[in-house]
Order: C-alpha cells, then structure tokens, then sequence
C-alpha cells in the first residue's frame, strides 16, 4: 500500500511537469457535426504539408462548445489557438477586437470566391474575420414517395398553407409516420432559430425600431398558433425536446414526411448508408404567405483566431488549409461530391460534378434568398435573419425558447407563452439599458 | 487527556485545511460578493459600473426564481425520500439469506459508479425517448401511447434518474447498519410476541437512524447542485418546469455571461444553502451525538 | 440479523433480489448491448436483446475520434492525485480532531461541509479568472487541486469518523512508551486507520472521477478527462445510440471495475461512523 501510494504521487507529480507542451501545437475548438468530424479525419493531409504543426482537437457539442470558447475568449483564457464560431458571434467578438483579421491567407485562397451573403456577415471595418467552414440556409425536406401517397405535389416555393395541407395529408400516428418534423427543443440556436425565421415570413420581427419587444402583436400571435397546430397535429410525440440532431435522426428512420432545418441535413438524408430514406428524398424552398420574407434562416460555422495567441501564424495556415478550395476537392475525392462542406463558395456552384448533387441548387438558391441586413417584413434595428445581432440575445433567445417550448409541450397557452416572452424581453432590455 | 502541548499541535495539524477551505470560499466568494454589485456582461468588457442592488433585484424578481426555488426542494426532497425508502427496502431484502449475495450487490451498487454525465445520457436518449427510446417500444408493445416523460413529466423524470445513481448508496449504508443490529435484540422480541412490523418499526428503525441521517447529509450536499442531468435532459425545461437554482446561475452567468447577475444569484444561493445547511448541521449534531 | 431460514424462503428471497438486482443494473447491461450493434439494430422495435451480429465498429470509430487513452489517463491522474493530495491534508487535520478534540470541533467539521455546498457555477467566472492569471488553465495540477478542495470536506469528514472510533487508550499507551506525535502517528495510528483511509480513498476517486462541471469547464485539450470525452458525444448528429453507448461503456468502465473489485473496502469506509 505505502509504496503503491508512493509510485501513484510520484506519477502525479511528473506528470503534472510534464504538461509543457512543444511551440506549434495548435488547439482547435470544433462543434461535433458531422463535416467537423470529417475534417478531424483528413489533417494528414494539413500535416503532411506542414510537419512542423501538430493539431488538437477540441470536440464539443454545440452549446458546451459556445459556451467554453465565449467564456475563453471574454476572459482572455487563451486556450484555443482557433475557434469554431457561428455568423452570430463573428461580427459581436470583431467588434471587441477579440479577432485576428484574416488577412494574408495566401496566394490561391481567392477571398472573392466567398459567397456575398456570407462573407458580408463576417466582415468588421471592411476586413474578415472568420472563414467560413460551412454555411446553410434552411429548407424543406419531404419524402417524395409520402408526397406521391398523398396525392400531392411539392411546388419549388411552397405557402404555409400547403405545407398544412401536406402535413395533414401524410400524417399517419398508426404507422409512425408524421407530417412534419421541426425543432421545439428550447434554445436560440434551436427552436428560436426555427421559429425567428418562420415569423419573419409571418411579418413579425423582435424588436420595432425603438427596440421595443413585440411579442404581442399580431403577427407572432398567428406564427406560434400556426405552429402549435402543426405540431400537436402533425408532429412527433416528445417534440418539445427535439433539436436538429433528433429531427435528424427521426427523418433517418422514415419518421418524418416533411422537415424544414438546416441545409446542410440534405446532405446526411441522402447519404444511403445512414439513412433509410435516402432514395426518396425532395427538396423545396422554405414556405412563405406571400409577404415577400421566406422562412429561411442563414447560418454559417466559421473558423476564427483569437487575438493574443501566440501561433497566429500557423493558425492562420490552418484555417486556410480548411477553408480552402483545395479541402472541398480532398473531401470530394475521399467521400464524395455530396459530402464537401456546402454553401461557402461560388466555385463550388460552378464546379459540374457538384451542380448534379440533388440538393446543391436548392441550398445556392435558399442561401441567397435570405438578407442578414434586412431580414424583416417591417424595418427592425438590428442585423441577423434568426437571430439579433445584440450580446444579449443568447440568454434572451434561450429564454424565450423556453416558453415557447413549454408552449409546445401543453404546458401553457399560446397566449401566456406570448404574454411570458413580452415581459421577460421587456424586463431584459430594460435591464440592459436599450428601452427606459 | 489534551495537553496544552498536544492542542497547540492539534491547531496546527488542522490549520492547513483549515486554511486552505477558507481560501476556497473566501477568495471565489469575495470575488462573486463584488461581482454582484457590478453591472458586468462578459460580451462587453469595459462597461462595467457600479449597479448597486440592481442584480440582486433583477435575479429574486425574476418569475424563474420562484420557479427554481420549489424545483430544487422538490428535486432534493423526492431524491432522499425515493432513496431512504428504497434503501431501507433493499437493505432488508438484502440482508437476508439467499443465493448469489456477491453479485447481487455488485449489480446493486453499478449505478453509483456511473457519470452523472452518462446516466442523463443513457436516460435520455434509450430508455425516455418518446419514439425510440425503450420505455416507448414497452408501451407499443402493450398497446399504449407512448409517454413523453421529458416534455411531460421533466422534473419527475430527472428525480427517477438522480435516484436511480443515489440508491445504491444508501443502500449500501443503510445495509452496513442493518448488519450491525444485535440479532438477539430482535430475537427476544421475536419471543414476546412482536410482529414483524412492529419488530421493524420499533427496533430495526431506531437503529438505522443515525445510518439515514447520513444518508441525508450527504445526498443533500450533492443533490443541491444537480446540474448535470438537468442541462443533458430537459436544459431546465420545458419552460421553468426542470430549472432548479444551479440551473437557473448557469443560465444567468453562462448562457446570458451576465456575470453581475449571475454573481448575484450565486449569493442568493449560498446564503440559502447554508440556511439548509444550519438545519441540517443541528439535526446531524444531534443524532450523531448520541 | 441473518437467521435460519427455510429453503422456500431462501428460493423467494433469491428470486426478488435477483430481479431488482438485474432491473438497477439494466440500464448499464442495455449499454453495454447496444455498444455492440449497429446503429439500425439499436434502435430496432421490437428491441433485439442478444441474437444480433456483435461489432466492433462503434469502438473504433470511436477510438478513431477521440484519444481516449489520453482522456483516461488524464481521469485517472486527476482523480487518484487529487485525493492523494486531499488525504495528504486531511489526515492530520482528521487525526487532531478526533483526539484532541475542543470545544469548535464539531462546528469547524460541520464549517468544512457547508462550504460543499457552495454552487459550482455561481463562482465559475471568478475561478477561470483566477486560474487564467496563475496559468493553471488545462493543466491537471490545476484540475488537481480544484477537485482535492471539492472533496476535502467529505475526506476529513469519513476520517474523522474513522479515527474516532479507534479507542484512546491505545495512544495512552503508546505514549506511556514514550512515543512521540510523529511516531504515534506513523507506526500506532496509521496500521489500525488503513482500512478507512483505503475506502475514503476509493470514495474520493469515484467522486472525482465523476465529477462533471470543472473538469469539462477548466480543460481544453491537454488536460481533458473522460468527462469531456463524452461531452463530445452527447449529442451527434443522426443515429447515434450504438456510438454513444460504446463511449459511455468507455467512460464507464473503468472506474466500475475499481468499484468493484473493491467494493469490500469500499463499503466498509462507506459508514461515516454510522454504526456503533
């Protein structure tokens, strides 16, 4: 026992030494999707070409992942060398100088090829500040076999009035198969991220222009009655507790017959050796009710270089590395055109052998149909298309979310829900000094 | 037997931990205590000002508050009566004679091996899930609906998973006293004629007192700051249904970085914890005295 | 309280402990089943309980994820390090208020728990700020010492109710031999408190082990431990339960084989002074 106690501290104490680690090791903080996840599996190649920089993986789930890098970063941590951050945060950190401009990124980098959408959101003072790794709109995702069971026909820019029609036509409870799938997990970036951008083809928005909450108009009254109904009709049991990825997993299984999400889903419901739907698979634009707004989101996850770190030079290397045009033709060679991260380039969209990918002109179109800067029926003072570009809105969002969620799970009307998201957005901007 | 010699080395033989659980609480709380009075968003380095008693305002009006309050005496509550119960049950069952002793309790005692981390997961995703998950298959199988138990029943289900880690420790505890009951206290009242039930309410109860008290204790200083189930299940939903008062810090401070309120909170919650603790300490006193 | 029992009793008796037994234990076998299947096979209704085909593929692509040797290597050296360290501190202090005890014993003992009590996240802020300043940010001596003050309440607190009942004579008499503090420490009080230390000790690790908020909020890379290994799994995208369940058999099982080839010293420290 004494000398077992005895090797075990002495173990603890080298080890904790031994902790210094070489200069260019480079610490990456990554969201768990699935094309990160790939990315993880092809630095051979980014370490062939520069043998002297080894990489570490961070890999989170995505809100243990915003949370850990916003708290690093705020607080000056300085434990990434880089980050993985949204369209969100970019523009929010660049403004507080937290950033590296990502200038010099090398000679066939081609900036100019990012798409005008995504690269406007992530440009501060005229410089950018994070590369996008992969972008996405949202879109609808329908099983053309249920569709054609239902004697329907999915038009290329559906109406929210079709998509009930759909919904209503396809659902069958007896044999597992529901209408519509959509996310009514709490949280900004998951039901919020739906539900902001179904109001705004509703003619709702956040804030009027003096940054008064508007909660309890009309317009965001009829968006969550719209959607409860689809829901409790239409939608899955447990639906208050799904996010992207169980939607995801539920359309997989031939659970779903329609699913308006991500983009970037289309990739993963097509793909035969996880889903089991992957034939019948069609795609259309988010619905609209004839105001001139989709209900579209724009989203990008982007690699960025806290300021302060040391090995800014071979983040920077990185980051390109994984930007690049050259990484979309190494992931189209191992896996596939289907499989290279959508959505960042033009020359993606010129490239033939992508164009033939079912969903890629689908994503191009939804991508440049939704407007960061004027994402609203009405004018509206901020920037954003599902979010509000304001610090505050995480914690705003995320709590909103909830009320709509317990909405969506019978615990309270839609009424009250609104009446709780109107008072708790008032209590907050008040508190943040916007409104008196 | 103390001399002044041996308690001036008692002092010091003390003093390091002493000390050293002084800085642990002093250092972060001062600086949480000064956090609070601060108007401070962790988005917006270089704003911060003095906000008095705004944060503290702030955080006990907020509706959740209340919210969060009865959440963490019902989760702490449901926890130890599930677990003391269950544990003096089990204990009794095993404590008697049968086959297999060795790996029923190695079965037994599994859980309390397991991650809060992974339990919440495993719960979650096989066994609650409305479409996939096991207790959904069950249900089809006897021609019921599936029940939705995180959307329906959040706070009860996140009690049924903490208990699910804490019984097999208060069994294991409560099953050490048991073994420790003098055999011939219960066989003379065998032979006076008592029935098992007041055999078990009259002897076997007093005796595992002390063993459920501490019990008690211990599970109430964790069962406080559940936090990692509730965050991997229901994020404190739906609405304010899961949000106990760790929750509610976290979603102040780290999903807000509103770290003046979330400062605030983190008071609150300490002055309330050792009100909890103050009962608790005089009625372990008492009963560890005897 | 074991009696004579008869040989239908004892078949009941087996029957019941065993079907609780194995419904606790179900949740961890189901893993462990599932880590094996494919993920269409994981999620299968009717559920398919032993008759499919085993794989190992959940395990490698796992592996092929994660570094999970690091991960558990840094779980093993935070956690037995941390309650080395803890003991370390804790058996003098544990020993002085046993022996010596003074009119504030009992309330610095019950001090020393209350500050358990303090939540995590209300001084998470405070803490990085702290450790960002000192450079312990993802290091495990950071890790190390934050766990070892988590657990110092409760290390003190079961020693302490150990060494309690070890009786005074017997350092009576050691000190009429003329032992000193030191001596009376090393060679009277140590062999009769080794069972306690060994299942405080076992205790510790389990707890430190588990534990979820620091160990995942102060690591990056370096220093992560199982607990960050799985937070990288908790939600993947598509089907995910057959991955999911061989990271948390990962995860797990290590520290359940300790517990169990253990458990006897385990539960023997597990009384806090319960039983007299």
């Amino acid at each position: 026992m004494k000398s077992m106690t005895r090797a075990l501290l002495g173990a603890t104490a080298v080890a904790a030494l031994a902790t210094a680690a070489s200069a260019e090791t480079l610490t990456i903080a990554t969201v768990n999707n699935g094309d990160m996840i790939r990315m993880q599996g092809l630095t051979e190649d980014f370490t062939a070409q520069h043998p002297d920089i080894e990489l570490e993986w961070v890999t989170l789930e995505e809100n243990v992942l915003r949370q850990r890098v916003t708290t690093d970063i705020a607080t000056k941590g300085g434990q990434y060398d880089v980050m993985t951050i949204g369209t969100y945060e970019a523009p929010i950190w660049a403004a507080q100088g937290w950033l590296v401009p990502l200038e010099d990124m090398g000679e066939d980098y081609d900036v100019d090829d990012i798409l005008p959408a995504i690269r406007s959101g992530l440009t501060h003072d005229g410089k950018l500040y994070a590369a996008p790794f992969y972008a996405e709109s949202s879109m609808v995702m329908y099983r053309t076999d249920l569709m054609e069971k239902a004697g329907l026909e999915m038009p290329d820019a559906p109406t929210w009035d079709f998509i009930k029609e759909a919904a209503a036509a396809m659902t069958d409870k007896e044999g597992e198969v529901y209408g519509i799938c959509l996310r009514g997990k709490a949280g900004w970036g998951e039901n919020m991220a739906f539900l902001t951008a179904m109001s705004n083809s509703y003619g709702a928005r956040w804030f009027d222009e003096e940054w008064n909450p508007q909660f309890d108009g009309e317009a965001w009254k009829a968006t969550l009655t719209d959607y409860l109904d689809l829901m409790n009709n239409y939608g899955p049991p447990g639906a208050s507790g799904n996010g992207f990825n169980e939607n995801l997993s539920l359309f997989q299984t031939g659970k779903c017959g329609m699913w308006i999400d991500a983009t970037v889903a289309a990739s993963f419901v097509t793909n035969p050796n996880d889903s089991q739907v992957a034939d019948n698979v069609g795609f259309a634009l988010a619905p609209d009710n004839g105001l001139g707004k989709r209900g579209n989101w724009l989203w990008a996850w982007n690699l960025a270089i806290p300021a302060g770190t040391e090995k800014a030079d071979a983040a920077k290397e990185f980051v390109a590395w994984a930007t690049s045009k050259h990484y979309t033709e190494l992931v189209a060679a191992k896996d596939g055109w289907a499989n290279v991260p959508p959505g960042t380039r033009q020359s993606l969209y010129e490239t033939p052998e992508y164009i033939e990918v079912p969903f890629a002109m689908m994503t191009l179109q939804s991508i440049n149909s939704a407007d960061p800067t004027n994402p609203t029926v009405d004018p509206v003072p901020y920037t954003g298309v599902q979010f509000v570009a304001i610090p505050e809105f995480q914690g705003l969002g995320t709590a909103v979310g909830q009320q709509f969620s317990a909405a969506l799970a019978g615990q309270m009307s839609a009424e009250d829900a609104l009446a709780a998201a109107q008072s708790l957005t008032e209590r907050e901007m008040k508190k943040a000094g916007y409104i008196k | 037997m103390a001399t002044e010699h041996s308690k001036s080395a008692a002092r010091f033989m003390i003093a390091p931990s002493v000390l050293l659980l002084m800085a642990w609480m002093v250092i972060p709380l001062g600086m949480t205590l000064w956090f609070s009075f601060q108007r401070y968003n962790l988005l917006m380095p270089g704003m911060e000002t003095f906000a008095g008693w705004d944060n503290y305002y702030y955080f006990l009006t907020d509706p959740a508050f209340t919210a969060a309050l009865f959440n963490t005496l019902f989760l702490v509550v449901g926890v130890l009566v599930i677990t003391v119960v269950g544990g003096v049950l089990l204990a009794l069952l095993l404590d008697q004679d049968f086959w297999g002793q060795g790996v029923v309790r190695i079965l037994t005692i599994a859980p309390f091996f397991v991650m809060p981390t992974v339990s919440a997961l495993v719960w979650k995703n096989m066994f609650m899930n409305p479409v996939n998950g096991l207790f959904a298959h069950l249900f089809k199988a006897l021609g019921l609906q599936p029940f939705d138990f995180l959307s329906q029943a959040p706070l009860m289900s996140i009690i049924v998973i903490v208990s699910w880690a804490w019984l097999p420790f208060a069994t294991l505890i409560l099953l050490t006293a048991m073994q420790s009951l003098d055999s011939e206290q219960i066989e003379a009242a065998e032979m006076d004629g008592a029935g098992y039930l007041s055999r078990f309410f009259y002897i076997v109860v007093p005796h595992l007192s002390r063993a459920a008290t501490v019990v008690i204790l211990i599970e109430t200083i964790f069962l406080l700051s559940v936090f990692a189930e509730i965050l991997v299940t229901t994020n404190g939903g739906p609405g304010y249904a899961s949000t106990n008062l760790t929750y509610l810090i976290y979603a102040q401070s780290l999903l807000q970085y509103d770290v003046g309120m979330g400062a605030a909170g983190g008071v609150v919650a300490i002055i309330l914890a050792n009100i909890v603790a103050f009962f608790l300490m005089r009625m372990i006193g008492k009963n560890l005295d005897a | 309280m074991a009696r004579k029992t008869t040989a239908t009793r004892k078949a009941g008796v087996t029957a019941l402990a065993w079907i609780i037994a194995l419904v606790i234990f179900f949740p961890i076998l189901w893993t462990v089943l599932t880590s094996f299947k494919t993920e269409a096979v994981a999620i299968a209704d009717p559920p398919v309980w032993f008759n499919f085909d085993w794989t190992l593929e959940n395990y490698a692509t796992v592996q092929e994820r994660s570094n999970y040797a690091r991960h558990f290597m840094n779980s093993v050296i935070i956690s037995l390090g941390s309650t080395l360290l803890g003991l370390l501190i804790a058996v003098p202090a544990a020993w002085a208020m046993a022996f010596v005890p003074g009119k504030r014993t009992k309330d610095v003992l019950m001090w020393m728990l209350s500050t358990k009590m303090m939540p995590a996240v209300g001084v998470l802020i405070p803490i990085y700020l702290l450790f960002r300043n000192l450079g312990l940010l993802d290091t495990r001596s950071g890790l190390v010492v934050v766990l070892m003050l988590m657990n110092l309440p409760i290390i003190i607190w079961m020693l302490y109710t150990y060494f309690k009942e070890i009786p005074g004579e017997i350092l009576e008499a050691a000190r009429m031999d003329g032992a000193n503090l030191r001596n009376e420490i090393i060679y009277v009080l140590t062999p009769m408190a080794v069972p306690g230390i060994a299942s405080t000790l076992l205790l510790n690790v389990i707890l430190a082990w588990n534990e979820a908020f620091w160990t995942l909020n102060l690591t990056a890379a370096k220093a992560a431990p199982l607990t960050a290994f799985i937070a990288s799994y908790s939600s993947p995208e598509g089907l995910f339960y057959a991955k999911l369940s061989a990271a948390s058999t990962m995860a797990i099982a290590p520290i359940m084989i300790l517990g169990w080839f253990s458990q006897k010293q385990l539960v023997r420290g597990l009384t806090f002074g319960a039983v007299k």
